[in-house]
């Protein structure tokens, strides 16, 4: 049992802070009842007086979302000599853009599916829909578009008829300047936790996503019931691995530390798709780390002490 | 695909194991992308001109936690006890007389005391309103009743209002629709005065024949008045129920005109309704809390509590002022508003095209909030709505807010010139504010 005491880190002023307060909780309870001292601490005005009187032994980030996620907070604690749980700022801010991190890992030669990434400003300055037309004859139908950054699936959209985009753009748009156009993988969604360890970054078990509506939007997400889990995920052995694989390969290749979730696509042909990491994975009551946790035989206060371990000895 | 009354898949996990086993009522209580945004809205950051919250601050603290303290010394055995379920009587006596400001002539036996008026209507909902039954309920109109109607899966057709409130010829043409349709109309649910959302009044002259119009066709007018006090030009209107009171159900409630936070509401009723609203609050509540029951009669008799509501009337004109001048200096062409005579709504009309719902992440990312019309309609319009609650925030606040609303609007406005006029998207779970910013 260890006797540190950490100051988790949720809610801020993403769209993403109810989420975030709700996985603050959860990460609360499970570190206390693995033997921590815990206090919950909004990032806002106060944190870096709190955090400069207080020096807790060790920061967890469950903030999701915004400042949390795009290195920013990562950047004040860095500065504050302050150790944290989670990925480096400068890590962060390559994983926290979605295009950036598709990128990278293409480079690398692992499968994501075709995209293009368009500000709205192209729209306005070269017309709306000649832009909308070529992104269609270049990804095809349907398409998944969502903000560029960002996370909970939030203005997320499936897109199956080219006249859905324009109102789905809008949609997009409003949670971003800069919107992320997918091909649509239809295929086994599952999400791979990656756990840094001493032998180095290991996947738990897949997480199968079923939801009830097709689609795992903000709804199906968070409402306990409208979406099927399977953990593992029922994949065959040679597929499991290869989501494995690949989660791991995210991680490292994006300088990813302590901990992550890699969603990926596992198409009929057996091609396995990087669809995007989180550097702060969710923690509620209907997050998907939880659940890997648990397929893995272990728990989230242990995993996270053990993390808390690695931050304060770093 | 999991369905209520389906057994989940072989070897699935449901986070909920108790799916099977909910009431159909249930099928709309999802998690909400729009209800998750008003998180944010809590923080100072965010100007919220989303919640109805009253203007607390101006009530006089100091005297009544005395008050409040000398109830536990002096009634504390009472205070701390069940109590009936139709409510203290002192507190109901209080309640005839401050429905006699709106002339109303009731005997506390009528006056049923609720959790707030919220529970009234709940009350009166769950004693009407048969799955299937329809409520005719102005367009736009109060969310939390909705709420209800949804609830017991009653059906609201909405009845057109003007500047003038409710429209008589609206409500005609609503009856015989649903009467050509074989449906039943169980009740009318208004609010005549500083309506919430859309901040109008129902004209003096039109209420008469709203009232004669639902007795012709036998239908109940359900009255919630919580903003009746709270003219601006200091004229307190004719309740309905003053002219009719066998057919009207009257809801009125404490937390404008003193505090939210103590839920205390009541229902007067007509005396068989009133029976059976009593049985209705026992099996719900079993009664209403005396604590609070006996704060608010303590209030009323040792405050001057005519004083306290000139006191709001006062701090919301001034905050009203500060939303419509601000409205004028900033928004863009297109925009519309109503200049509400009390209460705590405006109603804004954005530019065609505009989608609100759809804006409100962006108005977030600036740091202001505000309810989006779709919420306050049970049939999906009002997308092109919103209301703007101006209780709460100071006038310099309310400036800076509608300030910054004004330039989400430009911003959206940009992005629809650009893609054009579109079709809402849809977004499943509820679109309303919760309760601490409905």
């Amino acid at each position: 049992m260890s006797d540190h005491w950490v100051a988790v880190l949720s809610g801020g002023l993403s769209h993403e802070r109810e989420v975030s307060l709700r996985s603050g909780r959860r990460l609360s309870a499970a570190l206390r009842s693995a033997g921590l001292v815990v206090e919950e601490w909004d990032a806002d005005a106060q944190l870096l007086t709190r955090l400069r009187e207080h020096r807790p032994d060790a920061v967890v980030v469950a903030l999701h979302g915004g400042e949390g996620e795009n290195g920013s907070v990562q950047t004040v604690l860095e500065m504050l000599d302050v150790p944290f749980v989670g990925t480096d700022s400068r890590a962060c801010r390559r994983a926290w853009d979605k295009p950036t991190a598709k990128a990278e890992l293409a480079r690398a030669g692992l499968s994501t599916p075709d995209w293009a990434v368009l500000p709205h400003a192209t729209f306005r300055e070269l017309g709306a829909q000649p832009v909308l037309d070529a992104m269609v004859d270049k990804l095809g139908l349907p398409l998944m578009l969502k903000p560029d950054q960002g996370g909970s699936a939030l203005g997320a959209q499936v897109v199956r008829e080219a006249a859905e985009l324009p109102a789905a753009m809008v949609g997009c748009l409003a949670y971003g300047d800069t919107v992320l156009a997918e091909r649509y993988v239809e295929g086994v969604e599952v999400a791979v936790a990656v756990v840094d360890g001493p032998d180095g970054p290991r996947a738990l078990p897949p997480v199968e996503i079923v939801p009830e509506s097709g689609v795992y939007d903000y709804t199906a997400r968070y409402t306990a019931g409208l979406t099927d889990f399977h953990a593992p995920a029922r994949l065959d052995e040679k597929a499991a691995q290869a989501v494995g694989e690949l989660a791991v390969a995210a991680h490292r290749l994006l300088g990813l530390r302590d901990v992550s979730r890699t969603d990926a696509v596992v198409a009929p042909d057996g091609t396995v798709y990087f669809l995007e990491v989180n550097v702060s994975p969710g923690l509620t009551e209907t997050s998907l780390l939880p659940m890997a946790v648990e397929a893995a035989g272990q728990s989230l206060g242990e995993i996270y002490a053990g993390l808390v371990e690695r931050a304060v000895n770093r | 695909m999991n369905l209520p009354g389906q057994p989940p898949k072989q070897g699935a996990r449901s986070l909920d194991p108790h799916l099977r086993r909910y009431a159909a009522r249930t099928a709309g209580m999802t998690a909400s992308e729009i209800r998750a945004l008003f998180a944010v809205a809590s923080r100072p950051e965010v100007v919220s001109l989303a919640g109805g919250m009253p203007h607390l601050a101006a009530l006089p603290l100091e005297s009544l936690s005395a008050e409040v303290a000398d109830v536990v010394a002096t009634d504390g055995l009472v205070a701390l006890q069940y109590g009936s379920a139709q409510g203290i009587p002192e507190l109901r006596e209080q309640i005839c007389d401050i429905m006699a400001l709106e002339g109303i002539n009731a005997h506390p036996d009528d006056v049923v005391v609720t959790v707030g008026s919220q529970m009234g209507l709940d009350m009166v909902t769950r004693i009407f309103c048969d799955p299937g039954d329809v409520v005719l309920a102005e367009g736009p109109s109060y969310v939390g009743a909705l709420g209800s109607f949804s609830a017991y899966q009653a059906n609201v057709v909405h009845v057109a209002m003007d500047a003038d409130g409710l429209v008589p010829e609206a409500l005609r043409e609503a009856i015989r629709a649903v009467e050509q349709a074989g449906q039943r109309v169980k009740f009318l649910y208004t609010i005549p005065n500083f309506h919430n959302p859309a901040g109008v009044t129902l004209a003096v002259e039109r209420r008469a024949e709203v009232l004669e119009i639902c007795r012709q066709h036998g239908i109940l007018v359900v009255e919630d008045n919580p903003y009746g006090l709270l003219g601006f030009d200091g004229v307190t209107y004719p309740a309905l129920r003053s002219t009719d009171p066998d057919n009207v159900v009257y809801l009125g409630s404490f937390s404008k005109t003193f505090a939210a936070g103590l839920r205390v509401g009541w229902v007067l009723a007509p005396h068989a309704v009133r029976e059976k609203l009593v049985l209705a609050a026992e099996s719900a509540t079993l009664c209403p809390p005396t604590f609070n029951q006996l704060v608010v009669s303590r209030y009323l008799s040792t405050h001057d509590w005519k004083g306290q509501i000139k006191i709001y009337r006062e701090a919301y004109r001034e905050r009203r002022d500060a939303a419509i001048e601000a409205l004028e200096q900033h928004m863009p062409l297109g925009s519309t508003w109503n200049k509400p005579n009390g209460g705590f709504y405006v109603w804004l009309t954005v530019p065609e095209g505009i989608d609100t719902k759809a804006m409100l992440p962006r108005a977030i990312t600036q740091r202001v909030a505000y309810a989006s019309g779709t919420g306050f309609y049970a049939d999906g319009l009002g997308s092109r709505q919103l209301r703007i609650s101006y209780c709460y925030p100071t006038p310099e606040r309310i400036r800076e807010g509608v300030r910054r609303l004004a330039n989400v609007i430009k911003d959206e406005l940009e992005l629809h010139e650009t893609f054009g006029p579109s079709t809402p998207r849809p977004v499943s779970g509820p679109q309303t504010p919760s309760p601490d910013t409905a």
